[in-house]
């Protein structure tokens, strides 16, 4: 970022702005309005009956009271917490194992990469919709393959337990976020010079110590990124959710983005579901601003 | 929209309401033709969509307008609705879920029919209570589903089973119909609308009350249902089954009976293989009544305040749309029960495989009888203590003592 000039005095600098400004409007409008909309909103009743009288009267700190007080929100922030945390970890992990995998060619290595990348085209609800069959507990195809190699002796209630519907969504969101984690890390491969390496291994350091001495930290900037952008879109997570198990059972599978969901349009209750929606921005701000200090701190080096 | 008013005020237009954007209220709705009347629903699938315009066209014609239809997804129909009534577009009909019909009449956004001259004093018991709130009958129902007991014929002759009447029948039935990858019994108990919709009949046939989920008879219903899980006569998968799936789960054969309602009768006709009938929901004791809910749709006429003159016209479609004959030709057709007695007795003539619907709505009851615009806090309660209870995250005392405490604890909070 370089520092702004202070006030516009030569006639390049009007045009400089007039090329800003439609940006500027674009975001003031479409992203700054709701944002301010929703904080107002979360202190107001706003209710079903606001649609007709198009009287919204504040409450002060009525919805956040009622939302705290609500054990849903802590169990969903506790579940969105273990899913964001459960899937990050198996996307980077695999993603990450994949694209060192790829990143050594062999015969048919990109026909096998672009395959690898079908859960990606693949919208999340008809992701959700195939894997809610795949998954289920008497005629799912997981199940029947487990039995068949005598892996389980009994059906494993995937989606139906509340012990273990939430791991079943992490795996299924894993699966979809593999190919993101792992395109993003093989371009990142690709840029660090085989000297680096080739040197490592002259002075020798074996795989491993190559991998995390060398490769990881001249990785450092894209691993960032791959993991906030991750992070932000795991966290608001919602259609999976719907697709699979609608938040259940017995809200097993309850996240802050569920919640708003039914708060605002399943109870029209806008302004509580304002409240939870508020903070999931907070907190997907918390970690865009991580993100962006490790751009920065990148575009400096 | 199908209004076409002239391009420059319609974009004009646009754009003021998108700067003032949801609550500016007054002042952006379109001026509609004289002569066009718009009904909006949820017939978004065919057949439906054909027949509904086929009764509208007839109904225009004897009204002398034009009738059209805007169809949009059921689950979309509330929050665009509202969206329209904040810029006072409502169209002309709106045709309302019956538990969706209190919150909108509440919020004074319905008119009474009988101030339009539609008469009350023919209606059935149930035609009334679904499309009434707070006394006034906003709603004409044209015709209404409920729940009944379908049962694979071919399955239970061959284990020697007659269609359960009791409780205790269909415990037994259900075990016995159990075997070979095949559950007795297949219910929806999904935490959403379809799971509560498919408890009602046990809770109520047992009397027990939304009002008091903490009752030992309300407690006993969901444990009878819970049993049913516990036994393996039902799947352990019912709380992630849609009222589809389990219509599913029985054209595939696994499971030998399924709760359902009559609206599965196109898919239930793709498979003539299927020896299938209908009988009422099983009651606890011989000699009880099956109280299942009453479900469907009823058109509605919102306020119109600038044009009032064009509610009456509204009306007289919707009283045109409604009368017993054009009942009995809609329910026919798409497989729900008249709401007048005599287009019901019709009914069953025409379709007698249908015919305990008949009976059963006759006892149904509706889900906002009693609730009125506070359902979805009672729904998403009982939803939540059904999934516990089948679970086994709680036992069916815990979650129906939850249930209750958090109704009241809701409900004093909006006091």
């Amino acid at each position: 970022m370089t520092t702004a000039a202070t006030a516009p005095r030569r006639p390049g600098d009007l045009a400089k702005w007039l090329f800003v400004a439609p940006a500027a409007l674009y975001m003031l409008l479409f992203f700054g309005y709701p944002l301010v909309r929703n904080v107002v909103m979360s202190f107001q009743d706003y209710t079903f009956a606001t649609y007709f009288t198009g009287e919204a009267p504040f409450n002060g700190l009525e919805n956040w009271r009622a939302v705290l007080a609500n054990e849903l929100f802590g169990a969903s922030l506790w579940h969105t917490l273990l899913f964001t945390v459960g899937s990050l970890a198996g996307q980077f992990g695999i993603g990450m194992a994949l694209a060192v995998f790829f990143h050594r060619r062999f015969p048919l290595s990109g026909l096998m990469r672009s395959l690898l990348l079908l859960p990606w085209l693949i919208p999340m609800v008809v992701a959700g919709t195939v894997w809610r069959r795949i998954l289920d507990q008497e005629t799912g195809v997981l199940n029947e393959a487990l039995q068949a190699l005598r892996v389980t002796s009994a059906a494993v209630p995937w989606l139906s337990s509340p012990d273990v519907a939430l791991l079943s969504v992490v795996l299924v969101n894993i699966w979809i976020g593999i190919p993101f984690n792992m395109v993003i890390l093989y371009g990142g491969l690709q840029e660090i010079p085989a000297e680096l390496r080739e040197a490592a291994v002259l002075d020798g350091a074996g795989p491993l110590r190559n991998f995390f001495s060398v490769t990881l930290p001249l990785l450092r900037p894209v691993v960032t990124v791959v993991l906030v952008l991750g992070f932000m879109s795991t966290v608001k997570i919602l259609d999976l959710i719907l697709a699979l198990t609608n938040g259940g059972p017995a809200h097993s599978t309850e996240t802050l983005g569920t919640l708003t969901y039914q708060l605002s349009f399943l109870q029209l209750d806008f302004g509580q579901g304002a409240v939870v929606g508020n903070v999931l921005i907070l907190v997907s701000m918390v970690f865009a601003v991580v993100y962006l200090r490790a751009n920065r701190g990148g575009v400096a080096r | 929209m199908h209004h076409h008013p002239p391009p420059a005020r319609h974009s004009a237009c646009a754009a003021a309401c998108a700067a003032a954007l949801v609550l500016a209220g007054a002042g952006c709705a379109a001026e509609r033709d004289p002569n066009v009347y718009t009904v909006m629903n949820s017939s978004t699938d065919e057949p439906y969509h054909t027949w509904d315009q086929e009764a509208m066209d007839s109904c225009g014609e004897r009204v002398g307008v034009e009738v059209r239809q805007l169809s949009v997804p059921a689950d979309q129909l509330v929050p665009k609705a509202l969206r329209m009534a904040s810029s006072n577009a409502l169209p002309d009909i709106l045709s309302l879920d019956g538990s969706d019909l209190p919150q909108f009449a509440a919020a004074g956004g319905l008119v009474p029919l009988e101030d339009l001259g539609l008469s009350t004093e023919d209606l059935s018991e149930g035609a009334l209570s679904i499309g009434s709130h707070g006394g006034e009958y906003y709603g004409a129902a044209r015709a209404v589903n409920s729940l009944g007991l379908f049962y694979d014929a071919d399955a239970l002759a061959e284990a020697g089973v007659e269609p359960p009447r009791t409780w205790a029948e269909l415990r037994t039935a259900a075990a016995e119909l159990t075997g070979g990858g095949r559950y007795g019994l297949a219910i929806s108990a999904l935490a959403t609308e379809d799971g509560v919709y498919q408890f009602l009949p046990w809770l109520w046939s047992n009397g027990g009350d939304e009002r008091e989920l903490d009752s030992p008879e309300s407690v006993a219903a969901l444990e009878f249902v819970a049993s049913l899980v516990e036994e393996g006569s039902v799947s352990s998968s019912v709380v992630n089954w849609t009222q589809a799936d389990v219509n599913d789960q029985f054209v595939a054969g696994n499971a030998a009976m399924m709760v359902n309602g009559p609206w599965q009768l196109p898919v239930l006709r793709e498979h003539p293989e299927l020896d299938w009938a209908v009988t009422e929901i099983p009651v606890p004791g011989a000699g009880d009544t099956s109280v299942a809910p009453i479900g469907g749709t009823t058109f509605t006429v919102p306020v119109n305040a600038q044009d009032p003159g064009r509610e009456r016209v509204a009306a007289e479609i919707v009283a045109c749309m409604t009368t017993p004959e054009a009942q009995l030709d809609w329910a026919t057709k798409g497989s729900n029960v008249p709401v007048d007695p005599e287009a019901a007795e019709g009914y069953r003539a025409a379709v007698p495989e249908l015919a305990p619907f008949v009976d059963q709505v006759r006892t149904a009851r509706s889900r906002t009888e009693h609730a009125g615009t506070e359902w979805s806090t009672y729904s998403q309660a009982i939803g939540t203590a059904v999934q516990a209870a089948l679970t086994g995250a709680a036992s069916p005392r815990e979650a129906m003592e939850r249930a209750q405490a958090r109704v009241e604890a809701e409900l004093e909070g909006r006091s």
